[in-house]
């Protein structure tokens, strides 16, 4: 099937707006005939359900939480980025739209990025409006930082706290319209699968996690904005619940998945420190502005940090990107750690890190102001840690921290299967092969506000008359079915491992052989050694209790069945990709100097698998790239 | 590191509870309390005793999940800090820990140490945002807002919901989390239209669900992100005023 992204007719700056005006539209006394399940509740689900019931539709919405506030988008730190030229640094929407693509490698949609640019201005306004504490001059001013990837200053933040602002004033909006009566909500409901009839979305079936209760749900649309699936990797800055299902039920329903191999390894978290380590705590990219990373130049410089002289220190970043510094994009970053790790000159006890240093930040500005920029994230690092970073410097490390990748969409946010809809880092439109910093709220928030509810009523306008299928029709039941299914499969198997350690294995093969990079030889192991991890699961797995109480490890298994089975995807998907780009490093494609080698001539396209019903041969629909605003370029950030 | 957890074991939200405790060896001191719990619930499972149930989410401090009464006290023992960045090298080798679901009837036990805390989302819903649909909004800019002004409201704003303050009241209140959320809008310039109405429907919703305030300052001790009860004096004053406010808003409606 040829993937048709619909994507609008005219020159780049003009396609957003004429689309709207082409797009048909639900009448406002019509819309609440129209009903739509949201599921997940972060920044892009609570803004699309808000504003979706704020337009007049019935909106459902279900989050695994006990609360929407909950949502993984509560932990983003730095910021949000918005072409405001506030700062007067001649920024604006074109250079916004070129540096994300620029940012993602080239393998993002030209048109969607153009319009997330766009919208990025009315985020702020909006979220503003609604009382989110955006940082202010002393003047009464929106104050701006600088982040990767960038050489304007457009990023908004709150504090170290970005995230939780601007999560909390959606899920106010939402709560104002589940007050009004707007919205239904269903908390601590697990979407466990989609619900599809004559190739049409038509529900979901989901579990309540307190009763343990399998129910089915029908809408006229369904609307998936559940995160990304970065917890593949076992360990990562992602929350421990965060998770593939929702996503990957749907695409064994016939939703397209993706580029998934594009992952993003961030270059600031704290490295691990044990075995037992649950997950990784990611420290604002917003750091880089004013630390500055080093390793000592000699292998095996065994002296604590303060007594390494300057001569003696080297300032990688800042040698090897003297225009971007400390400041080059994420990915970049990441792979110089690597290698300066992988070289042994790595710091901390399992010199498994490089350091941050703020000491002169401190010495040119003062530790007030330190404090103020950073307290918060400070005070984190020292509880983790039980090291002082104001006096020693941070020692960081990469770790997962986002996937660009996800469900297929086309302009309208819709994916292959009529009347689905994915938002935010669920689907994989916006980022290509490498996302920069505080793109991602900029992202979660343009779809659910502003993209969402601008293009929903071009699917649900032809269906006025028609109620939604009902969940007494057959195929509810059968999918129904199915997941009660697969639930009292795993009680029954009794086994001798825990999830958890089913969990942790995955992680290890992925991380090794799709991590920071990749090659034929450490795919084709991941390939071999998943599937019978797989089976071992299936076979050896032991899930105590119940289906009918709140039960977390059975939460868990579902969740962790999913990672196994696109895990390997995943890996294929990388092995077929031949070229690196962006968070998607193959060893084979390299530069001299060990930069990202794209192939655009091959490559420039975005790579949708759809499931056959088996896990070996996955069928690739490709949707060509069309560049014709931004010139490709190897990218330079020297 | 050794340690030994009493922990609360409650198989339902209508079951009876009692303690049980586990002796935990080979604890890294590097590891959070809810890494030790992680160990803990690997070692039940692999004896076919069904694990300890608890919220978590972020694990870094944000999400507000996490709950736990560690020897008594809401998140344990170091101030400012959630259980989930607490972290083992703060205890004693060797070390007896109780470890409780929060304390409070308004908070019901679903099972072990999880707890239902939906009515701060009622709370909530009754007035803690301010009315501003998508679209509406003017320049971000055009709204001045005097940093000192913005810091305060901040400083309310980052509450994390996780309910530590209900847990370490000895009367069950509410009110530095409904003054947390109420004073961060209250407090800017975008709030002050709905600012007497949200005082009041908020301040009544919570007296449904919560005992009273009779200002102990247990919360603000508790709380991880040490929120000040200054904020609770705020709400006050604004409850009071409101009560005048409303009746002339209402008188000049006629």
């Amino acid at each position: 099937m040829a993937l048709d992204a619909r994507i609008p007719e005219g020159p780049i700056a003009h396609k957003w707006d004429n689309h709207k005006f082409d797009v048909k539209l639900v009448n406002p006394a019509n819309r609440r005939r129209f009903k739509v399940i949201v599921v997940g509740t972060g920044l892009a689900g609570a803004s699309a359900a808000a504003s979706l019931a704020e337009l007049g539709y019935q909106v459902e919405v279900h989050t695994f939480h006990d609360s929407p506030r909950r949502a993984h988008s509560i932990a983003a730190q730095g910021g949000i980025n918005a072409a405001k030229n506030y700062r007067n640094d001649d920024d604006s929407v074109h250079r916004l739209f070129y540096d994300t693509v620029k940012g993602g490698d080239y393998r993002s949609r030209e048109a969607n990025v153009h319009r997330l640019a766009q919208v990025s201005v009315d985020i702020i306004d909006q979220c503003v409006a609604q009382g989110v504490p955006f940082a202010r001059e002393y003047g009464g001013l929106l104050d701006n930082r600088s982040f990767g990837g960038a050489q304007v200053s457009r990023t908004f933040y709150a504090r170290g706290q970005t995230g939780q602002q601007l999560l909390l004033g959606a899920y106010q909006a939402l709560a104002n319209q589940i007050q009004l009566g707007n919205v239904k909500l269903h908390n601590r409901s697990e979407m466990l699968d989609l619900v599809v009839k004559d190739g049409v979305a038509v529900g979901i079936v989901a579990r309540n996690l307190m009763t343990g209760a399998v129910t089915s749900h029908s809408a006229h649309a369904v609307v998936l904005a559940t995160g990304g699936y970065g917890n593949v990797f076992y360990l990562s800055t992602n929350a421990k619940a965060s998770n593939v299902t929702a996503a990957w039920r749907a695409h064994k329903r016939g939703a397209y998945m993706a580029n998934p191999c594009f992952t993003q390894i961030h270059p600031t978290c704290i490295p691990a420190s044990d075995e037992f380590q649950s997950k990784l705590t990611l420290m604002s990219e917003s750091l880089r502005n004013d630390g500055r990373i080093w390793v000592p130049k000699e292998f095996g410089d065994e002296r604590p940090p303060g007594q390494i002289p300057e001569g003696d220190r080297d300032y990688y970043l800042e040698r090897r990107y003297p225009a971007f510094g400390n400041l080059v994009p994420r990915d970049v970053a990441s792979r110089a750690s690597k290698r300066e790790v992988d070289a042994g000159r790595g710091v901390g006890p399992l010199k498994n890190g490089v350091y941050l240093d703020f000491a002169d930040a401190i010495d040119r500005l003062g530790r007030h102001v330190i404090e103020e920029r950073y307290g918060n994230l400070f005070q984190m690092y020292e509880r983790i840690t039980g090291e002082d970073p104001y006096v020693v410097p941070m020692r960081i490390y990469p770790a997962v921290h986002y996937t660009m990748g996800g469900l297929w969409v086309d302009y309208n946010l819709m994916s292959n299967v009529p009347g689905l809809y994915v938002l935010g880092e669920a689907n994989f439109s916006d980022h290509g092969a490498n996302r920069l910093g505080a793109s991602a709220l900029m992202q979660g928030l343009a779809d659910g506000y502003f993209v969402l509810p601008a293009t929903i009523g071009d699917y649900l306008a032809p269906q006025l008359g028609s109620p939604p299928v009902t969940t007494d029709d057959p195929v509810f039941a059968e999918t129904q079915r199915s997941v009660e299914d697969t639930i009292s499969r795993f009680l029954s198997i009794n086994g001798t491992r825990s999830v958890n350690w089913f969990h942790r294995e995955l992680g290890k093969i992925i991380w090794d052989n799709c991590g920071m990079a990749r090659s034929t030889e450490s795919l084709e192991k991941a390939i071999a050694e998943i599937p019978a991890l797989r089976e071992e699961f299936w076979n050896d797995v032991r899930i105590l209790g119940e289906g009918d109480t709140l039960n977390q490890s059975l939460e868990k298994a579902g969740r962790v069945a999913d990672f196994l089975e696109f895990g390997e995807l995943m890996c294929r998907d990388a092995l077929h990709r031949e070229e690196s780009c962006g968070g998607h490093f193959r060893v084979e494609h390299q530069t001299e100097d060990g930069e990202a080698l794209r192939n655009d001539d091959d490559f420039a396209y975005v790579a949708a698998w759809e499931y056959t019903g088996d896990h070996a041969s996955p069928a690739l629909h490709k949707e060509q790239l069309e560049f014709e605003n931004v010139h490709l370029a190897q990218r330079s950030y020297k | 590191m050794k340690v030994t957890l009493t922990v609360w074991r409650q198989p339902g939200p209508s079951a009876t509870g009692r303690f049980e405790t586990y002796e935990v060896d080979e604890v890294s001191e590097d590891m959070s309390f809810l890494e030790l719990f992680d160990v803990l619930n690997d070692r039940l499972i692999g004896k076919g005793e069904e694990p300890v149930a608890f919220d978590h989410d972020c694990r870094e401090g944000i999400c507000g999940s996490c709950s736990m009464m560690i020897n008594g006290r809401p998140h344990g023992p170091e101030l400012g800090t959630a259980t989930c960045q607490l972290h083992m090298r703060k205890f004693q080798d060797g070390a007896k820990i109780t470890v409780e679901p929060w304390r409070a009837a308004s908070f019901p036990i679903v099972r072990d140490l999880v707890v239902d805390r939906s009515a701060f989302d009622r709370i909530v819903e009754s007035g803690g945002y301010i009315t501003a649909p998508t679209g509406s909004a003017p320049d971000g800019n055009l709204i001045l807002i005097p940093k000192a002004v913005a810091d305060s409201a901040m400083d309310a704003a980052q509450c994390i919901g996780c309910g530590a303050c209900v847990a370490a009241c000895p009367n069950g209140a509410a009110n530095l989390f409904t003054a947390a959320k109420i004073m961060h809008l209250n407090l800017l310039p975008q709030g002050q239209p709905e600012r007497w109405e949200r005082v009041t429907n908020m301040v009544q919703t919570m007296e449904r669900y919560f005992g009273s305030c009779t200002n102990h300052g247990e919360c603000q001790t508790a709380c991880p992100k040490e929120i000040s009860i200054d904020f609770i004096a705020l709400m006050n004053r604004d409850y009071i005023k409101a009560q005048f406010k409303q009746r002339r808003l209402a008188s000049q409606r006629g």
